[in-house]
């Protein structure tokens, strides 16, 4: 009757070695994720501006606002970038450190971003997973409401709000936040839609558990991958947004900066010969922009489903 | 081609489509109006401030002593029925239907153009490197696509005059001079890059899928030229993703055409849109504002109704 004693050493081996072999969905997305090397080239790019906004200040020789007298005269020729004068980025029209300008700029750029998209990941993905786990009228009141948010033009509200109420960050950071979580909570809905109907949620509603705590215990869990995969793509989108509004002027005020109104004012003085008052800012935009794409098509891959 | 039934059904749709736009505009006029009342200050709010009684005549005259329901509703009215949304606050002899008047005409022309060269150059690169798959016409259009992704029209627009008008000298770097064609040509490619390379790179990949599929297999097989397969099969089956981005495309372009007016100075709503913004002009922003939410609602009925022509699966 007792198994042979070779092959229940060769089971025990076998089910040490699955043991030792088992890889979990986020491990099994980190392995591929790292074999992308466009995604990781960025991955490493995006960590390089994180540190350039958290610590670059830390070798500006100037501020942000004062201007440097010492300059004063025609901006073409003494206000170029050099590393005897202090002034990496150059001086911008008024006389003030670009270098120290774009270090707050791409900090404030990448904090909207990053803010819009964390409220876009909280407020949509609750609103989605409970529309879509409760369904029925529940489900259809919540989601006409959003098509009839998402029909709104949203910039010009934006506009009308900051027109409002004064123009500030805290007011662009929730303005951003308000409107980005429409699509993450359709998304959230649709994926939703389709866990609910799994085993391990009937066995949730067997046994009693109340539909709030079955949605986020047991929904929101689930929704992760598709989350971050969207919210990274959706920062981009976020600094663009703000970039729009500082680029007209509605946005971040004087004597802060973000990367939509350095581009605007370099882009104001071009014709003086000062083009490093543009290209610095647009060089930190448009690498920023790209390393957040190609990191969220990194993610998107390797956490995407349907692609296994 | 499969034929449209008009029947009972679609205009049902056509009119429930109607019905929910109506609550749609209601919103926006209700944000808008509830936002204007919850600012701080009216429009007549100056540094040194007006005599009471002059402040008080002004107020009248632009109907601002009514109480906040009163004033919501009669203006609710005006724009139903008449299309009328009143006077410009800063601009006394003006109406905001005037300022609309003069900038609109302008935004219809570059932005008309900008969604027409997005829309056919789009399709063409699109189907082009669908077709020859793999080949350095289809990594060009990647290439620009990836790109255009991280340079919206406010980035792209500085660097074309640094182009064309500084370094080249070849077009104007700003003004509209009556539409004339050097004064639309910037304007339009910094508009229509951006929507352009995103139904080419959606055209892309819906095309080939489409190519992949077995009806176009058996197409081939029986010996059909290949410009014959692509406009009488796959174009069709391969247009519906395009179709569904074209409601985003269309609010983005009118969107982005703000950006377009401020920087070239084309004269068009967007640029009367921004100096209202910077003059606390509420009359103007709001109807603007509603303006745009009206085409956005209308276009993206005509989108649908085009993917229903076009898509045999939906039904009502």
């Amino acid at each position: 009757m007792f198994p042979d004693k070779t092959v229940a050493e060769g089971l025990l081996d076998a089910s040490h070695l699955a043991d030792v072999q088992g890889r979990s969905l986020w491990k099994d997305a980190r392995i591929r994720f790292f074999r992308n090397k466009a995604a990781v080239v960025s991955f490493v790019v995006l960590l390089c501006i994180i540190c350039f906004c958290l610590f670059g200040g830390l070798i500006a020789q100037f501020d942000i606002e004062t201007p440097d007298f010492t300059l004063s005269g025609p901006n073409a020729y003494l206000g170029v970038p050099s590393i005897d004068t202090g002034h990496y980025f150059g001086t911008d029209d008024l006389g003030r450190d670009l270098y120290a300008r774009t270090v707050q700029g791409t900090g404030i750029s990448m904090l909207v971003g990053v803010v819009g998209a964390l409220v876009a990941v909280v407020v949509g993905t609750l609103y989605g997973a409970v529309s879509g786990y409760f369904g029925g009228r529940t489900d259809m009141l919540m989601m006409r409401t959003v098509d009839i948010l998402m029909s709104v033009p949203y910039m010009f509200v934006l506009i009308l709000m900051l027109v409002i109420f004064g123009r500030s960050i805290l007011l662009l950071f929730i303005g951003i936040g308000l409107i980005s979580w429409l699509d993450m909570a359709r998304i959230a809905r649709g994926q939703t839609l389709t866990i609910k109907n799994k085993e391990f949620v009937e066995a949730a509603v067997a046994i009693g558990v109340r539909p709030m705590t079955i949605v986020i215990r047991h929904i929101v869990p689930n929704l992760l991958g598709i989350v971050v995969v969207y919210s990274t793509l959706l920062i981009p989108g976020m600094i663009i947004t703000e970039s729009f509004i500082s680029f007209l002027g509605l946005g971040v005020q004087d004597p802060n900066a973000s990367l939509g109104s350095l581009i605007a004012k370099g882009a104001s003085q071009m014709q003086y010969g000062v083009l490093w008052q543009l290209l610095f800012p647009l060089f930190f935009f448009v690498v920023t922009l790209f390393a957040f794409f190609f990191v969220g098509d990194g993610l998107r891959d390797a956490l995407d489903p349907k692609d296994r | 081609m499969h034929p449209l039934k008009w029947g009972s059904t679609m205009y049902s749709y056509i009119l429930r489509r109607l019905l929910v736009a109506i609550p749609t505009i209601l919103v926006l006029i209700v944000i808008s109006f509830a936002l204007m009342f919850a600012a701080p200050g009216g429009p007549f709010n100056a540094e040194r401030p007006l005599p009471p009684d002059v402040m008080a005549n002004i107020e009248a005259r632009y109907g601002l002593d009514q109480p906040y329901w009163k004033q919501m509703f009669d203006y609710t009215w005006r724009v139903v029925t008449a299309f009328d949304f009143g006077p410009s606050f800063k601009y006394r002899d003006k109406s905001v239907n005037d300022i609309i008047g003069q900038g609109f005409p302008v935004t219809i022309v570059y932005g008309g153009w900008s969604f027409l060269v997005a829309v056919v150059v789009g399709l063409g690169i699109g189907i082009l490197a669908a077709i020859r798959q793999n080949t350095w016409i289809d990594y060009l259009a990647v290439g620009v696509a990836i790109g255009a992704q991280v340079l919206p029209g406010f980035v792209l627009a500085p660097i074309l005059v640094l182009v064309f008008t500084y370094w080249l000298g070849w077009l104007p770097g700003g003004g509209w001079n009556g539409g004339e064609w050097q004064y639309v040509v910037m304007p339009v490619i910094a508009l229509s890059t951006g929507y352009l390379a995103s139904i080419a790179r959606i055209m892309r990949s819906s095309m080939l899928e489409v190519m992949n599929s077995g009806f176009i297999r058996t197409a081939r097989a029986k010996g059909l030229p290949m410009h014959r397969i692509i406009w009488r099969h796959a174009m069709k089956p391969a247009l519906l993703p395009v179709l569904s981005y074209l409601g985003p495309a269309f609010v983005g372009m009118i969107t982005g055409s703000v950006v377009i007016d401020v920087y070239f100075s084309t004269g068009g709503i967007g640029q009367f849109f921004v100096n209202s913004a910077f003059h606390r002009d509420y009359s103007v922003i709001m109807g603007i504002t509603i303006l745009v939410g009206v085409l956005t609602i209308l276009f993206n009925l005509v989108v649908d109704l085009l993917y229903a022509w076009i898509d045999p699966k939906i039904r009502y």
